[in-house]
């Protein structure tokens, strides 16, 4: 099936799902970023929030992303609601794949170099499935599920990027010595794809040795696939490693829509309203979103000019070790992307669907 | 000399179970740093493998379970687990034998053994009997699996309890409570609750809850921002060894498995290493430190100080150390250097 894409008069349209936190103010200067490259983009806003989080709203968000086939996402805290609206809202979406690349940056002094790993997860099964029950007074039971064809088809992904980008490696993460069936399918289906890709090696590595073993040599990890709950710890170590939440991208697949938001996926409550959260994540994910839609010079141009801001303009926020504002460094990205940027825009070609970017 | 502030001075008998593979060789080691440092200990070896018992299934042998549940303290080398289907692993069945409802690993870095992270000094404090390793799984339908993860407010009370107790008799000053009940609502949830009511009760401790992956990116950041932390099974498990990467790898972490009434098993977490078995080349500070966790786990504080100081300048002075840690020393040349920093400083 082809991924849905709108592009009314030469435009796309993308739905921007402001959530919680930081959201809010960075969606305001990815806006910005993005006119300013000229790309040609109309937004379609949705205020979905933990405070803003009705039925209709919430419906309001899923016909949005349907109807554009992409959004651009704030993350949306769990507090006041029943249900974590992020992953109803993956639910309904079916983007089963989520994708965080983590590459460490020279610019950007941590503690490991050469670290680039992609970092696919089984996005909408597993832990994640929301049956919880209890079974008498302070005994509960909550129910991981792990399908055949979930697993088939989160292995095939990180197989299929993985020869595309050119990737040497695939490690399958699992807890199977202990969750023999249900871990042990998810292992047992990787395993079948791997065998249609004699190019690409494949290796599993149980998750806490896994855990282990990236902070000791993150070098060794090239494509990592996995189950919900390991994919989220997982992420959240690489992203760590290369810098932190305010830094990593990430996106999220399914056959017909595509969500792009912050890797790591937190709120930032404690530092919104104060202008020090950093833009470049949101920014990462907005690029990554153009090249999704075919749209690669504007994407360069926004990564260049995030990398211009860190390296020639010594621009940093504090999580990365400076003391830019917000709005310092957007500032100058804005400019960096204007010099870059033709007075007539860049010239594109409305593309047919790719698959990821 | 020592003083003996705080210890117990009769002597006290334990459990020691040498393990295999690199096992007897690190447990040996450790027998004789307890003999240069005049610990009052008698230890009472056991074999536990596996024997089979009348209703034809394999198990612990009976002297075994005997005699740890007479001494209530045990020290335990690694044991290979028994490859098969069906077969339980040992240190379930002793986990489960003794009750051993916490699994606590104290990360902290050793100086002279150089890693990207400094400065670490935390305790990873695990549930240790249900959630994800209830073991309850089943196909419903070919291709679509179960598995049951299981809490109960039994468990996370007892464990929330000894986490602080824990965090106030080693003076730490905070305890997190490492969760995801921001999706696993009702189980994590229960966790959290258990949390928070044992929390009440310690005014004079910090207390932070966390989502998993928080800690996990807040981990590999910044390990120093954290004290002790206390979680549900399986997430222990990841971040236990998570931490323990922080400091260099397994080979140097010990940890403790407590059970009801005082009952612990202390224990090496690193397995048999079968490639150098026999050899003496094995490293046994791991072993070494869990050792002296039930020290202290018996109030020798002052025997355990020793022990360790001896152990850490050793391995400061980097001129006597096994080949894991880059050093050309045999065990039991690295043993001997360690007894006698200890005959040295008394
Ligand atoms: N854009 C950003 N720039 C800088 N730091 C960020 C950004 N987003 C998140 N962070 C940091 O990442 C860390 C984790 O985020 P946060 O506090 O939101 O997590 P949480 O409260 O556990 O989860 P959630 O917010 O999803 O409920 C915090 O230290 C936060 O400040
Ligand atoms: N105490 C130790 N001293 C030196 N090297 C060790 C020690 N423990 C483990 N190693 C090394 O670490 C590696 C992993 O060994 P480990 O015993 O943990 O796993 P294993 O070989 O799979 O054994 P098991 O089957 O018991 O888990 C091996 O190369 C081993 O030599
Ligand atoms: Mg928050
Ligand atoms: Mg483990």
């Amino acid at each position: 099936s082809t991924p849905w894409r709108t592009a009314y008069g030469g435009k796309y349209r993308v739905t921007l799902i402001h959530g919680d936190g930081v959201g809010p103010e960075l969606m305001q200067h990815i806006k910005a970023a993005i006119r300013c490259v000229r790309a040609p983009i109309d937004f379609e806003e949705i205020p979905l929030s933990s405070n803003v989080a009705s039925d209709e709203m919430f419906e309001r968000a899923v016909t949005a992303v349907k109807r554009n086939g992409i959004a651009l996402k704030g993350n949306i805290a769990s507090q006041n609601t029943t249900q974590s609206l992020n992953v109803l809202l993956r639910n309904r979406l079916d983007l089963y794949a989520n994708v965080v690349r983590c590459k460490s940056n020279p610019l950007i002094p941590t503690r490991h170099s050469d670290i680039d790993i992609i970092v696919i997860r089984q996005n909408t099964e597993g832990e994640y499935s929301s049956l919880e029950h209890e079974c008498v007074p302070g005994v509960f039971e909550s129910l991981k599920i792990i399908t055949r064809t979930k697993s088939l088809k989160i292995a095939r992904f990180a197989f299929e990027m993985a020869k595309t980008k050119q990737r040497k490696k695939v490690t399958a993460v699992h807890k199977a010595n202990i969750m023999k069936l249900s871990d042990g399918l998810f292992i047992e289906c990787c395993r079948e794809v791997a065998s249609e890709y004699p190019n690409i090696k494949f290796e599993t590595m149980i998750v806490d040795n896994t855990c282990m073993q990236l902070v000791n040599r993150p070098a060794q990890f090239d494509v990592m696939v996995m189950p919900n709950l390991y994919g989220n710890i997982i992420a959240n170590v690489c992203s760590g490693l290369v810098g932190g939440s305010g830094l990593v991208a990430g996106s999220n697949y399914g056959d017909k829509y595509a969500v792009f938001e912050q890797g790591t996926r937190n709120t930032g409550a404690g530092i919104a309203g104060k202008n020090i959260a950093n833009p470049c994540g949101f920014l990462f994910a907005a690029a990554n979103m153009l090249k999704y839609l075919g749209l690669d010079e504007h994407c360069s141009t926004i990564k260049k000019a995030v990398l211009n801001t860190i390296h020639d303009h010594k621009l940093k926020t504090q999580d990365i070790g400076g003391t830019a504002t917000t709005s310092e460094f957007i500032q100058c990205v804005l400019t960096e992307i204007t010099q870059m940027t033709p007075q007539t825009g860049f010239d594109y070609e409305m593309q047919h669907a790719k698959s990821y970017n | 000399t020592s003083s003996t502030i705080g210890s117990v001075d009769s002597p006290r008998t334990v459990t020691l179970i040498p393990g295999d593979g690199i096992g007897p060789e690190i447990s040996n080691s450790v027998q004789k740093i307890f003999d240069a440092a005049d610990v009052p200990i008698n230890w009472e070896s056991v074999d536990v493998t596996p024997v089979k018992s009348p209703d034809g299934k394999f198990r612990i042998p009976p002297r075994a379970i005997d005699s740890v549940t007479k001494n209530r303290i045990g020290l335990k080398g690694p044991l290979a687990t028994p490859v098969g289907k069906g077969h339980q692993s040992l240190n379930l069945a002793l986990r489960k034998q003794f009750n051993l409802f916490a699994n606590v690993r104290p990360c902290k870095t050793i100086e002279g053994y150089q890693t990207p992270y400094t400065n670490v000094d935390l305790v990873t404090i695990r549930e240790n009997t249900e959630g994800e390793y209830s073991g309850i799984e089943h196909t419903i339908v070919p291709g679509v699996v179960q598995s049951i993860k299981l809490i109960t407010e039994h468990a996370s009370l007892r464990v929330c309890e000894y986490a602080f107790l824990y965090a106030k008799q080693h003076k730490r000053e905070k305890v997190t409570a490492v969760h995801k009940a921001n999706i696993m609502r009702l189980s994590d949830g229960l966790f959290l609750k258990c949390a928070r009511e044992v929390a009440e009760k310690y005014p004079e401790i910090k207390f932070e809850e966390m989502y998993l992956d928080t800690v996990c990116l807040k981990m590999v950041q910044d390990p120093t921002q954290f004290d002790c932390l206390v979680m549900p099974n399986l997430y222990g498990d990841i971040l236990s060894d998570l931490c323990a990467g922080l400091i260099g790898g397994l080979g140097l972490t010990p940890s403790g498995n407590i059970g009801e009434n005082g009952a612990a098993i202390f224990e090496a977490v690193h397995g048999t290493a079968p490639d150098i078995a026999g050899q003496d080349k094995a490293n046994p500070t791991a072993l070494l430190l869990s050792a002296v966790m039930m020290l202290k786990h018996l109030q020798m504080y002052d025997k355990a100080e020793r022990i360790e100081k001896a152990c850490f300048e050793t391995i400061k002075n980097g001129k006597v150390l096994t080949g894991d840690l880059g050093g050309k020393s045999k065990c039991s040349e690295y043993t001997s250097e360690i007894c006698k920093r200890i005959k040295d400083s008394s």
